[in-house]
């Protein structure tokens, strides 16, 4: 969550910034290399030219299938597709996706399908952290690409919106804590509620039955009970408190409920979206990145799918097709989609071969060999496919991209160096995200 | 039990009703009751010797309704209730501080609370990326918890949780080799050097700490075909004998058939071991009193001096003579007037945190936090992991502070600064104001529905609702453990009268303010 220290960092950015990072913890059990030693410098993280102003990170909890979304195998047979067994082309010649993404087909143009994404791991956890943080466990706990955009372009360098610079629709993922050795500061703000709802009560934010009126006498009624900081006015923890409940009304009252609040949208364009949780996310994220957020997540759960797969396919990908689909349109219809990266993508992807005999009864598993990323915008092409998986999707056979290829590219388009020094004040002497080049490197040819 | 309570409750309020309102008329005596600084005991003295070289003024003693909340929120996370309060208050004999202090050390509670603080460092957790795994994190915070219940000695533990072999379901201290982000014996010396000594393993010159990890070089681990279940052992197959150095540099040799982590531990917990007695003193010095004596306390080293050398040594000394008696220590600075002090400071020194001249207001962990908003309202908050299978459920019973998994977590813990158990350091556990907190707190559904809802708090709005000094007192007594003021009832009384907010309305602000308030937000 990054509403904090919002004051006292503008007091910090009018003294000259001084101090780096205010998170702390996260390590114990690092190596003595990555102490800081002043004669091993990093240069610093942000000296690259952004392309890229925000990313929205479609996250697929429990890793989505990519022979059933954009890398069908047609001719691999009812073993490896079941029901999904059809491919269609789309809006760019020759390429073609799964034909349960109709819409998406459509909108080819604008994005890049990555299909050698490789890393061989197929734990939830150890994926995940090593998809969103470029990582392999270690000693030191990294943190993710979402904290580290909230670092570097978050309130230390300069941002000033109201609204967090890393929010997450609407719930945290759970899998590892997103900060790592930044610290609590540097954790993404999750909404909570639903945006499909009306209203769409975001935690703290938006409050039900409690009139403009109330509040105000209530928040009289709290300073003149103010016993304990009468006495103590000079404690520093207690002012602290005092600075957050500015800021904490501030968001309150001001634009940032005008901005959760999607019912001032037409209906049209909510219906476009889709009236289910997926889709209202994605609207909110289009109304984040349009107001200057510079990291929003949605953790889009329900991919992990052991059992009952096709049955969920059939749920879940109309819904999902309907709602990519628009936000990418309706970003370049309002030139939001040069600066705004759209990721999608799990931490792995789902076992090519179905799994039709009990317990599974038609399942997919964990599958981290090779599986399919999608990206847009921001500096990236549309309309490529990069890389290729063999004829039944089990393996890579052209142009592997590893995590780190992927995030470092990321990085790159939204001005973050990768090789440059990772601020924290744990004393760790750290690049944002080392071997971005490994292998056939960032994704220059769509860049 | 019901009928019974409910029987007490009011019998304490009839009692209530008879007593006069004191004359709170100053915040100073609300908090603390002026009078010369006189020691309660040797750490008195100590800390007294290294104020006065450095001219600051220490602060009052706090007063007792100041005492009762604080001591309670320190010794066992839990917020006193009216009663427990009023009870305090009325004993008129004179060692009163000290019968609380052995009664609330005598509590279960005290194991439970004292159990999360020890997970928090030991890093236990189910899930990434530490991987206990639930079976086992539950064996080993249930062997914590019956080591401080039944106060084995200090030596003791450690001794166990260094020298033990065998399953991680069956032998829970094994696990201690297992909660380590590698597993292997530069991560072991790392959590060794952390837990036990107070170092980081990573300042260590390098020869000094290969030294160290070869004690550990022989732990192994093997699977069962019981699902995660985790043998820890010594490698059978080396035999040979080792020349191994002890971190103070003396030499020792290993002979075949011995356990090299028998010979570290014997150096370890030797009563003349520099690091050993030091290391939890000055660590249970910082649970209480918000500071170490060396700051950080699990950043012992050379170029790192306590602020106090002789207080240190003093406990160290404590804890040596009362056989690594924990609870000794914990009496010691619990009767101190150092610890009694009161948070107003009498002095602008910058150091008077630093020399412990006053007690440090510090926010309330998240679990005592949000524990204490269940205990006042009667609500309960549930939590679950739908990660890995089997999910886990936590009866709703259960306090916050006893869930044993820092893998199960909710959004309220996590925004509190509950630590993620990743790296065992202190500073993991955040417990600096945020924005987010301060959003959650004043304008939440999860707040708000535990104000409006809440059954105990409807029940004293029950009862005290055609008698408000009645009503004011009682809410004042549950949440922030003492009587109003004559003012502050005042106050309160006067927005009952405001336009456009009706009566429930009104005392739904009122327990909002009050749980919104720093007194309650903040020990003091």
């Amino acid at each position: 969550m990054n509403l904090e220290n919002r004051n006292e960092n503008n007091i910090t950015r009018r003294h000259a910034l001084k101090i780096g990072l205010a998170g702390t913890a996260g390590l114990s059990m690092l190596d003595s290399n990555m102490l800081a030693k002043a004669s091993q410098q990093i240069k610093p993280a942000t000296a690259v030219k952004a392309k890229a102003k925000s990313i929205i990170q479609i996250w697929m909890w429990g890793g989505p299938s990519h022979i059933d979304t954009f890398d069908p195998k047609p001719e691999a047979g009812y073993d490896y597709c079941g029901p999904l067994n059809k491919a269609i082309e789309t809006n760019v010649k020759g390429i073609r996706i799964n034909a349960s993404l109709p819409l998406l087909a459509k909108q080819a143009d604008k994005y890049s399908i990555l299909r050698g994404m490789t890393h061989g791991i197929n734990g939830h956890e150890t994926a995940s952290y090593l998809v969103q943080t470029g990582h392999k466990q270690g000693r030191i706990l990294f943190p993710c690409i979402g904290a580290v955009v909230s670092a570097l372009k978050g309130y230390d360098r300069g941002y000033k919106g109201l609204i967090p610079p890393y929010i997450v629709l609407t719930q945290p993922q759970g899998r590892f804590s997103e900060a790592g050795f930044l610290g609590m500061k540097y954790k993404p703000f999750s909404t909570g509620g639903d945006p499909n709802k009306n209203p769409f009560i975001v935690e703290g934010i938006v409050a039900k039955g409690i009139s403009d009126k109330r509040q105000l006498s209530r928040r009289e009624l709290l300073h003149k009970l103010d016993t304990l900081g009468k006495a103590t006015p000079n404690n520093h923890l207690l002012k602290k408190l005092e600075a957050c409940e500015e800021n904490a009304y501030e968001l309150m009252y001001g634009d940032a409920k005008k901005l959760f609040d999607l019912s001032t949208e037409k209906d049209k364009v909510r219906n476009d979206y889709g009236r289910n949780t997926f889709g209202q996310s994605c609207l909110m994220a289009r109304r984040l990145v349009e107001n200057g957020v510079p990291y929003v997540t949605i953790n889009y759960k329900g991919w992990d799918t052991h059992k009952q797969h096709f049955q969920s396919m059939n749920r879940k990908l109309p819904e999902m097709d309907k709602a990519m689909a628009m936000l990418l349109q309706d970003l370049s219809d309002r030139g939001l989609l040069n600066s705004t990266i759209v990721w999608w993508g799990g931490e792995f992807g789902r076992g090519p071969k179905v799994q039709w005999k009990p317990p599974w009864n038609g399942g997919r598993s964990h599958y981290g060999k090779c599986f399919t990323s999608v990206v847009a915008g921001g500096g990236f092409k549309g309309g490529q496919v990069v890389g290729a998986s063999n004829e039944n999707g089990t393996e890579v056979a052209e142009r592997p991209v590893y995590p780190p290829n992927l995030l470092g590219s990321m990085y790159e388009l939204m001005g973050i160096d990768p090789e440059g020094q990772m601020p924290n004040n744990a004393g760790l002497n750290v690049k944002v995200l080392p071997d971005t080049q490994k292998g056939k490197g960032r994704l220059k040819e769509i860049m | 039990m019901k009928n019974a309570c409910k029987l007490l409750l009011i019998t304490v309020l009839l009692l209530a009703s008879t007593f006069a309102f004191p004359a709170w008329g100053q915040a100073s005596n609300l908090y603390e009751k002026p009078g010369p600084f006189v020691p309660f005991n040797s750490i008195d003295e100590h800390v007294l010797a290294k104020l006065k070289e450095h001219n600051i003024k220490p602060a009052n003693l706090c007063s007792d309704a100041v005492f009762v909340r604080r001591v309670y929120l320190d010794v066992i996370g839990i917020l006193p209730d009216g009663p427990e309060v009023r009870e305090f208050l009325r004993d008129t004999s004179k060692n009163k501080r000290a019968k609380l202090i052995d009664k609330l050390l005598a509590r279960d509670e005290f194991a439970e609370y004292w159990s999360l603080k020890w997970s928090d460092i030991l890093r236990i957790k189910a899930e990434y990326p530490i991987k206990l795994w639930p079976n086992a994190v539950q064996a080993y915070h249930r062997w914590i918890y019956e080591c401080l219940r039944e106060n084995k000695p200090y030596e003791k533990i450690a001794r166990e949780m260094l020298t033990s072999s065998g399953s991680n379901f069956r032998v829970p201290q094994v696990n201690f080799y297992r909660a380590v982000q590698q597993k292997n014996p530069s991560s072991i010396a790392s959590a060794i050097a952390l837990t036990f000594m107070g170092t980081r393993l990573e300042k260590w010159p390098e020869d000094k700490r290969k030294n160290l990890e070869v004690f550990f070089s022989r732990v192994a681990y093997k699977t069962t075909a019981e699902w995660k279940e985790e043998i820890v052992y010594l490698d059978p197959s080396a035999t040979e004998s080792i020349n191994a150095t002890l971190p103070d540099g003396k030499k020792v040799q290993i002979k075949p058939g011995q356990d090299p982590r028998q010979v570290f531990a014997d150096w370890l917990v030797s009563p003349d071991n520099p690091y050993f007695a030091q290391a939890i003193v000055n660590r249970i010095w910082f649970w209480l009193m918000g500071r170490g004596i060396v700051q950080e306390p699990d950043d012992i080293r050379k170029d790192n001096l306590p602020c106090n050398p002789e207080l240190l040594a003093f406990l160290e000394k404590e804890l040596v003579k009362s056989k690594y008696d924990l609870k000794h220590i914990y009496k010691l600075i619990l009767n101190s007037r150092t610890y009694q002090q009161s948070s107003i400071p009498q002095s602008n020194s910058k150091e008077i945190e630093s020399l412990f001249a006053c007690y440090p207001i510090r926010q309330l962990d998240a679990e005592v936090l949000v524990d204490a908003l269940c205990k006042i309202t009667g609500t309960k908050e549930s939590y679950q992991s739908p990660i890995p299978e089997p999910f886990t459920y936590v009866p709703e019973e259960h306090r916050s502070i006893n869930l044993a998994d820092g893998s199960i977590t909710s959004q309220f813990l996590e925004m509190f600064g509950r630590p993620s158990r990743d790296s065992g350091l202190l500073t993991e556990r955040n417990n600096t104001p945020s924005d987010s907190q301060r959003l959650h707190m004043l304008n939440s559904t999860h707040i708000q529905k535990k104000i409006e809802q809440g059954p105990k708090l409807r029940n004293m709005v029950k009862i005290g609702n055609r008698k408000p000094n009645l009503l004011i007192e009682m809410l004042y007594l549950n949440i922030l453990s003492r009587k109003p003021t004559a003012e502050e009832t005042r106050i309160v009384k006067e927005y009952f009268k405001t336009k456009g907010i009706n009566r429930g309305q009104a005392i739904n602000d009122i327990i909002w303010a009050l749980i919104n308030s720093k007194e309650f937000l903040f020990k003091h």
